[in-house]
């Protein structure tokens, strides 16, 4: 039986259309930012201008990752199916993001370092990452009874955003341990680099916003058919 | 009944069923004899080679190991619908889990102890002067690995195609203490040895942020 609220959360349109505009408009922002008003870096030259796509992206990863945190924990407290929406929207997405952080990486490297990867602390806690919420999303498609899979999954979840910051703090000493050549800049970005990064991230935070309502949106449908389904074979 | 009672006779619980049977550590004993073995066909395990690779190999094996034998924790319970049972008592349910981490905990530390002299042998490595930082790095990764190996136990054991899912769910939240604990092994193992004191902390902060995790959200897993 779909209840009030799920049927309100699936009524309408999922984004408006001012929000597509504005989330277009810094996408091309940003686009200009980072390929044209910031200037070439002197060693790398043009391929470093993948950087502003490439940082933006991970951080905005992050964030969605934070919020299956959220979303666990709020679903485990209030049962509301609503959070474990929240939770699944943002895990594809945070997904889809370190895809293009564990893309973008390599076509960065490849010039500048000369290979395609390498095993530094950053490329490895990534990979890691993006293993951990792969193997998230995999558990959500082997339960199929909807609670108990918003209720394991939200377990699963916290456990995966608690180890985050460990994974973060075992690779790094773990690899800083070891010598190894110095890589990247290390030095400070010139301030128009700094704003283009910055364009980038709010474009990126932007699209996450409007890709998050969308899966999110998606999700109270599917409940909503699910629950209507349910309903039908109950009453023969 | 107190948390700590309750647990204890949990325990027993899981302790008489496994030395009835024996089925589980036998079993798990040879898994890990297997993998180690098969480990000195990928490289040459000469000494000084073994030394740089060997602790890496062991808690790899020891994860390996964890994640098949903590697969029937649940699944037992499931088959013969017993965790309806366990459910029932008028207990806290933090118990039922915290009496299925201490009771893997020993059978993997058992498992860890007995082929802890056969690796030494097998990899030429001296374990006897160092014994006891040893046995506390063993004992620090084990509760990390018995802990969230427990808890998802119980997550895998809901879902379709349990027995693929614990190694899938439990190896990448374990990779932090793959590498803090072979880190820590490799400098005991070194001439002079040296205890970590970084890594050893580290241990212990996953086993606390865990264990800590398991006892706020892991009864959510044994509901009905």
């Amino acid at each position: 039986m779909a209840t009030e609220a799920q049927s309100q959360a699936s009524s309408g349109p999922a984004i408006s259309l001012p929000s597509i505009l504005i989330v277009f408009l810094l996408l091309a922002a940003a686009s200009y930012a980072a390929l044209i008003w910031a200037p070439t870096e002197a060693t790398m030259g043009l391929i470093q201008r993948i950087f502003y796509f490439h940082v933006s992206s991970a951080w905005s990863g992050f964030i969605s990752f934070i919020m299956v945190f959220i979303g666990s924990v709020a679903y485990l407290r209030t049962r509301a199916l609503k959070w474990d929406w929240l939770a699944v929207a943002s895990a594809e997405v945070g997904v889809a993001f370190f895809t293009i952080v564990l893309i973008t990486g390599p076509i960065w490297a490849k010039p500048v370092w000369g290979i395609w990867w390498t095993w530094d602390a950053r490329l490895t806690s990534s990979f890691l990452l993006w293993v951990l919420f792969v193997s998230y999303l995999i558990l959500r498609t082997l339960l199929d009874e909807p609670e108990r899979r918003a209720l394991v999954s939200a377990v699963f979840g916290i456990f995966a955003a608690l180890d985050i910051p460990l994974v973060y703090f075992s690779i790094w000493w773990f690899r800083t341990q070891h010598p190894q050549p110095v890589i990247g800049d290390g030095g400070s970005l010139a301030p128009r680099m700094g704003y283009a990064l910055l364009m980038c991230w709010a474009a990126t935070l932007g699209v996450m916003t409007v890709l998050i309502r969308v899966r999110y949106h998606l999700e109270a449908m599917r409940s909503e058919v699910d629950a209507y389904r349910m309903n039908v074979s109950r009453n023969g | 009944m107190s948390i700590a009672r309750a647990a204890g006779i949990i325990l027993a619980k899981e302790l008489r069923t496994e030395f009835r049977s024996r089925e589980l550590l036998g079993t798990t004993l040879v898994f890990v004899l297997i993998v180690i073995v098969l480990f000195s066909f990928t490289f040459n395990p000469t000494s000084e080679e073994s030394r740089r690779f060997g602790p890496g190999l062991l808690w790899l094996a020891f994860l390996f190991a964890g994640s098949l034998m903590l697969q029937p924790s649940f699944l037992r319970e499931q088959t013969n619908d017993t965790l309806a049972a366990l459910r029932l008592a008028p207990i806290d349910p933090f118990s039922i889990l915290a009496g299925k981490m201490a009771a893997n905990f020993l059978f993997l530390l058992l498992v860890e102890v007995i082929l802890l002299p056969v690796f030494a042998v097998l990899y030429n490595t001296a374990i006897l002067p160092v014994l006891p930082q040893l046995l506390l790095v063993l004992a620090l990764g084990t509760v990390g690995l018995a802990t969230t190996g427990t808890v998802f136990s119980a997550v895998a054991s809901q879902a379709r195609l349990r027995e693929l899912l614990l190694p899938l769910l439990l190896l990448p939240v374990l990779a932090p203490v793959l590498i803090a604990s072979t880190e820590s092994t490799i400098g005991i193992l070194r001439d002079p040895p040296e205890l970590s004191l970084v890594w050893i902390t580290f241990l212990t902060s996953f086993d606390v942020v865990f264990l800590t995790a398991a006892w706020l959200v892991g009864e959510y897993l044994l509901e009905e």
